[in-house]
């Protein structure tokens, strides 16, 4: 169990300013995210897509501001818990007790919500029989490719993770590769190794077709594919991988009774608290009248939920205002020398 | 300014006034028409304003896709050479009578 005054929900920009503000002013975090890396849709979305309206910032990439953001929180060695989620909230004696999907456990007076649109997840073929093999024979993702070795797979997808994983499988086992155009999204590079690989019958490539049906009997035997003017074939397959890119799905925070309108958890503007004492939530994921989805307004009400959290961290004390340039407690916690 | 027609994949019409400028997408949202949930707010990187333009002289008729939208389409549900991301179509009186179609789901 760890105890700390906040648990943040999110790792995007809204919840690392979120963390400085803590920070700054005294309290301790632990941040939970699902992805596997620091910087929520900046990251995943738009990496390279530049941003023009971050304050005194004229023009920075989404991987900009995520690192910019990471450097400015360095100084209070806040923990991350990526590749997790909060999967379980529960209130006893005006403590927050946090489960996550990874068995981790935290106590807390405080639980900030900045969950964006909520978690990233694979998409899913819309098959409904393939759901019965998912994470069998249906996957999603690679972890050990050494079980596809002298086996018939089918990949659906033409981004760079179905083109990269149709070459690398294709030294080793039977690989079809299906796509609904005949465009690919991938680097050049990979979809001229595609369209070799195919040339001399190394992998089997079949474009303008999608997913229909997948059928086995206990374990997979095939799938079937339509195209749109509605012919269809059927593909031997001992393993059948999507890869159709991220979702965001909002997940376990629908179930807290925080009175969701449409996937926004309403909040009041002093200090971005929601219905549950103690529960706060910002950015994206949060609705007030005149919201704007804005990475700006996500800092605003970042700042606005520390101090929220301070009067049940510290009930005792009195939160002072001071500011970074003048206070020499903040220059301390920051590490600042002057 | 146009007159949009929203079918949802049950059947439900809608018919919104939309201002010029705004994209479908945002015509769906601001008059609470379900099935478009928008999730990226119209950076065109999440797929989730997915429509059909089921009507093939109203599908030539619309702006062409830019880079990028038939890559967003891959990853939408059940994408179909008739897909659109509404968040790309742009409002004029040109659009007029426009019906999109929206799939049985977003995500």
């Amino acid at each position: 169990m760890i105890k700390t005054d906040v648990v943040i929900i999110g790792a995007g920009p809204t919840g690392l300013f979120c963390a400085h503000q803590l920070g700054i002013i005294g309290l301790r975090c632990e941040i939970v995210d699902n992805l596997d890396k620091i910087g929520g849709q900046c990251i995943e979305l738009y990496p390279d897509k530049p941003i023009y309206d971050i304050p005194a910032v004229p023009k920075c990439t989404g991987e900009e501001l995520t690192n910019n953001l990471i450097e400015q929180i360095k100084p209070f060695n806040f923990n991350f818990h990526l590749s997790d989620r909060v999967q379980e909230l529960k209130n006893e004696n005006n403590k927050w007790l946090v489960k996550t999907l990874n068995g981790k456990e935290f106590e807390t007076p405080n639980i900030v919500i900045a969950g964006g649109v909520g978690s990233f997840e694979p998409r899913k073929f819309p098959t409904k029989s393939a759901e019965k093999y998912d994470g069998k024979s249906v996957l999603y993702s690679i972890k050990d490719k050494t079980i596809f070795k002298d086996k018939s797979v089918v990949i659906f997808g033409g981004g760079d993770s179905a083109l990269d994983w149709a070459i690398e499988l294709s030294n080793s086992s039977r690989v079809t590769l299906v796509h609904r155009r005949d465009e690919f999204r991938g680097a050049p590079a990979s979809v001229q190794k595609i369209k070799e690989l195919s040339d001399n019958k190394t992998i089997n490539l079949i474009t303008k077709y999608s997913i229909k049906d997948v059928k086995g009997n206990g374990s997979l035997e095939s799938v079937e594919i339509k195209s749109e003017s509605g012919e269809s074939k059927v593909i031997k397959a001992d393993y059948v991988l999507g890869f159709f890119g991220l979702i965001m799905q909002l997940g376990p925070i629908a179930e807290w009774g925080l009175n969701l309108d449409k996937k926004t958890i309403p909040v009041n503007t002093e200090n971005f608290e929601t219905n549950k004492k103690g529960i706060f939530a910002i950015g994206d994921i949060c609705t007030y009248p005149g919201k704007l989805k804005l990475i700006l307004s996500g800092f605003h009400e970042g700042a606005l939920a520390a101090r929220g959290c301070f009067k049940y961290a510290r009930p005792d004390e009195k939160y002072r205002f001071e500011f970074t340039t003048a206070s020499s407690t903040i220059k301390d916690r920051l590490g600042v020398k002057e | 300014m146009a007159k949009i027609k929203y079918i949802e994949f049950n059947g439900t019409e809608h018919e919104a006034d939309v201002a010029n400028g705004l994209s479908v997408m945002e015509g769906a949202i601001q008059n609470d028409i379900p099935g478009i949930d928008a999730d990226c707010g119209g950076g065109m990187s999440c797929a989730t304003c997915h429509v059909y333009i089921n009507d093939d002289e109203w599908f030539k008729k619309l702006p062409e896709k830019e880079m990028g939208e038939d890559d967003m389409l891959d990853q939408a549900f059940e994408p179909k050479s008739n897909s659109r991301l509404s968040c790309q179509l742009i409002v004029s009186d040109d659009l007029d009578g426009l019906t999109v179609h929206m799939p049985e789901k977003q995500v």
